[in-house]
């Protein structure tokens, strides 16, 4: 045995005989089938069961046009302000020495490590009725739980790391040379900021973007808290899918959540595009 | 531009980088800060930037205080040791950079700007890789683009951090040369910060030996060979052997032999320790010369030049001599044969002091180059 390995070393120590092989790739397979391709399958084919008419039905009534709309506008405000907040706690992070730098770090995971539920539990004993703050906002009329506000402060908080953690490792593997040599050769902070650390880091931010809008839309614990589920105004796409399922309207929930599918899919394309700019760049970068 | 420092200290939290540290750069001098890694010979060019800002003390550019000017006012231009180019911009935008962060006022048209990076990349021989990217060039490339990035904005001062550490062995020594011929047309003031002895005393016209946050000498490449101020800087430049003596009334008494203290040297009697480099030391036949009778225990040759491993009779130490081949031929050696050694010159230095070199009355070889290797 020893022998055999000496004498043919070419042969890679690690791989398998062709049966193991064989199996493995089998029971990956299976299994992706089996969980993800079926399950997608299923929800254009129920969609779809009664015909075009009928998923054109579900799409386009009142309600659903209405929950997309405030999914849209959700993510709209979600995602430039998380884009802001990644930027510059990024930025913080990886570029500069400050006391309570590892406590920020741990903030910023803070959302993946709470379930989404408690999230939204947090703005509800905060903004709600009976709430905190609750009396001082019912006395100035303003209202946050059960209505947009309050959605949008959930989404915002459960979609916070996304651009952050993309961020935060890929500066810090720059590293602040390049920034300092700018600012040797008389670049202020700002034109050091939008010519050397923005332009380094592009393909990660737009990542971090994509995947901060697909939870952005999909998101359903937080939101399910705040909302209220009122039709027409405080739904989401998602909620709108529950609420349909549970009405046994099969056709028009799975009309809708084909579109958050669609979504889910365009971001994955997207994603894969966009890892392969960056390794690209950072590839010929190393090269 | 004239460099002044006047006891500049830095600490890191409870390490000490700089110890009241002052230094003179002559206009238009090349000057080099020599010193072993954690010597604090980065962290002054730093300060000497204004990247790195310090604890107390003065940084003068021809008399004007710098301290409290930020590295963007300075007109100091920085040559990083991994080069530090804008990885997602073409050479020619990477050295165009310096002119176009300007404020509108002081910005060149593009006309003018086009003029000036292409004079640059002609003085560095880099004109047709002007719309490569970094990754596309070789390390010296890189090296030679970061120069003329740093050019660009007419400095008043250069600094080099490590300019040739990241480069192998041969493109080092032309980059080198090339560095030195550039220095001399431009005549511009200029530090660069190195840890390789070599590098240091073939190109700079004022070496600067750093230990531990302190300045151990200042001189001319000449002089801090040939007139070590410490032990230190003995061991730290070239190889060195070391032997505890005695010395009494202007006679050094070292392993059976006697000889007297170097001219102009002003020892207290007592024990001391003697530094010799390996080519300081005469072998001469028995018999012929009196001094340090030893065995020659083994020969290395690199070519031209014999290396000799010599145990010494009346002491537990090995010592290392240097020689031509023509006199190692002349002198008949081979192993096992008794020779008398007699160190032509050799810096003495009291022991007892504090410097934990010259405190440990050991026998021994010391050789940096060996030394250095280990500790990479």
């Amino acid at each position: 045995m020893l022998a055999s390995v000496s004498l043919y070393p070419a042969r890679v120590v690690t791989a398998d005989r062709p049966a193991v092989r064989t199996i493995l790739i089998a029971t990956a397979l299976a299994f992706l089938i089996l969980f993800l391709l079926l399950p997608l399958l299923a929800v254009f084919i129920e969609a779809l069961r009664q015909g075009l008419g009928a998923y054109l039905v579900g799409i386009t009534e009142p309600d659903a046009l209405a929950a997309i709309r405030l999914t849209l506008l959700v993510a709209a405000i979600a995602v430039p302000l998380n884009l802001v907040f990644g930027i510059a706690a990024a930025w913080a992070i990886a570029k500069f020495e400050f006391k309570g730098k590892s406590l920020l770090t741990t903030l910023i995971d803070l959302p993946f490590s709470v379930s989404p539920v408690i999230a939204g539990l947090i703005y509800v004993l905060l903004f709600g009725a009976q709430g905190l703050l609750g009396p001082w906002l019912a006395e100035h009329d303003i209202k946050i739980i059960f209505a947009v506000p309050g959605i949008v402060l959930a989404t915002v908080f459960v979609t916070f790391p996304f651009v952050a953690r993309e961020l935060i490792p890929l500066m810090q593997e720059q590293g602040t040379e390049e920034e300092e040599a700018a600012r040797m050769l008389g670049a202020g902070a700002f034109q050091i900021f939008l010519r050397v650390t923005l332009p380094n880091v592009k393909w990660g931010l737009l990542y971090g973007v994509l995947l901060c809008n697909a939870r952005a839309m999909g998101e359903f614990g937080a939101v399910s808290v705040v909302s209220g589920h009122i039709r027409g105004l405080t739904n989401t796409m998602p909620l709108h899918v529950e609420i349909l399922y549970n009405e046994y309207n099969f056709v028009a929930a799975f009309a809708v959540a084909s579109l958050l599918t669609l979504l889910a899919l365009l971001t994955l394309v997207l994603k894969v595009a966009l890892e392969w700019r960056s390794q690209h760049a950072r590839g010929a970068l190393e090269g | 531009m004239r460099v002044e420092i006047r006891q500049l200290t830095k600490t890191f939290d409870a390490y000490t980088a700089l110890d009241a540290v002052s230094l003179d750069v002559r206009d238009g001098q090349f000057c080099a800060l020599l010193g072993p890694s954690g010597s604090g010979k980065t962290t002054l060019l730093r300060i000497i930037a204004g990247l790195e800002f310090p604890d107390a003390g003065e940084v003068r550019f021809a008399g004007e205080d710098m301290v409290r000017r930020d590295a963007r006012e300075r007109q100091v231009g920085f040559v990083f040791q991994h080069y530090a180019l804008f990885r997602h911009m073409s050479v020619f935008e990477n050295v165009a950079f310096g002119l176009r962060v300007r404020p509108r006022r002081a910005r060149p048209s593009e006309a003018q700007i086009r003029e000036r990076v292409m004079e640059l990349l002609r003085l560095v021989q880099l004109k047709r890789l002007a719309s490569r990217y970094p990754n596309q060039l070789s390390g010296g490339q890189r090296q030679r683009v970061a120069l003329a990035r740093a050019l660009a904005i007419e400095p008043r001062i250069l600094l080099l951090d490590e300019p040739f550490g990241a480069l192998d062995a041969k493109v080092r020594k032309d980059l080198r040369r090339w560095l030195r011929d550039l220095h001399r047309r431009l005549g511009l003031t200029s530090v660069f910060v190195t840890h390789d002895q070599e590098e240091a005393l073939e190109l700079a016209d004022q070496v600067v030996l750093m230990r531990e946050g302190q300045i151990e000498q200042i001189g001319s490449p000449r002089e801090i060979y040939d007139r070590p101020a410490t032990p230190f800087v003995y061991e730290f430049l070239g190889s060195a052997n070391r032997l505890s003596c005695r010395v009494r009334a202007g006679l050094v008494d070292v392993a059976g032999g006697r000889f007297e203290t170097p001219f102009g040297v002003a020892i207290p009697d007592g024990p001391a320790t003697l530094f010799v480099r390996p080519h300081d030391l005469a072998v001469e036949p028995v018999g012929r010369a009196h001094g340090i009778l030893a065995t020659l225990t083994s020969v290395m040759t690199t070519g031209p030049t014999f290396r000799l491993q010599l145990a010494l009779e009346h002491a537990e130490a090995e010592l290392e001599a240097e020689m031509a081949k023509s006199r190692f031929d002349a002198l008949g050696l081979a192993p096992g044969t008794s020779v008398m050694l007699r160190p032509v010159e050799f810096g003495l230095f009291p022991t007892g002091g504090s410097d934990p070199a010259v405190a440990i009355p050991i026998l021994q070889t010391v050789d940096s180059h060996h030394r250095e290797a280990a500790v990479a």
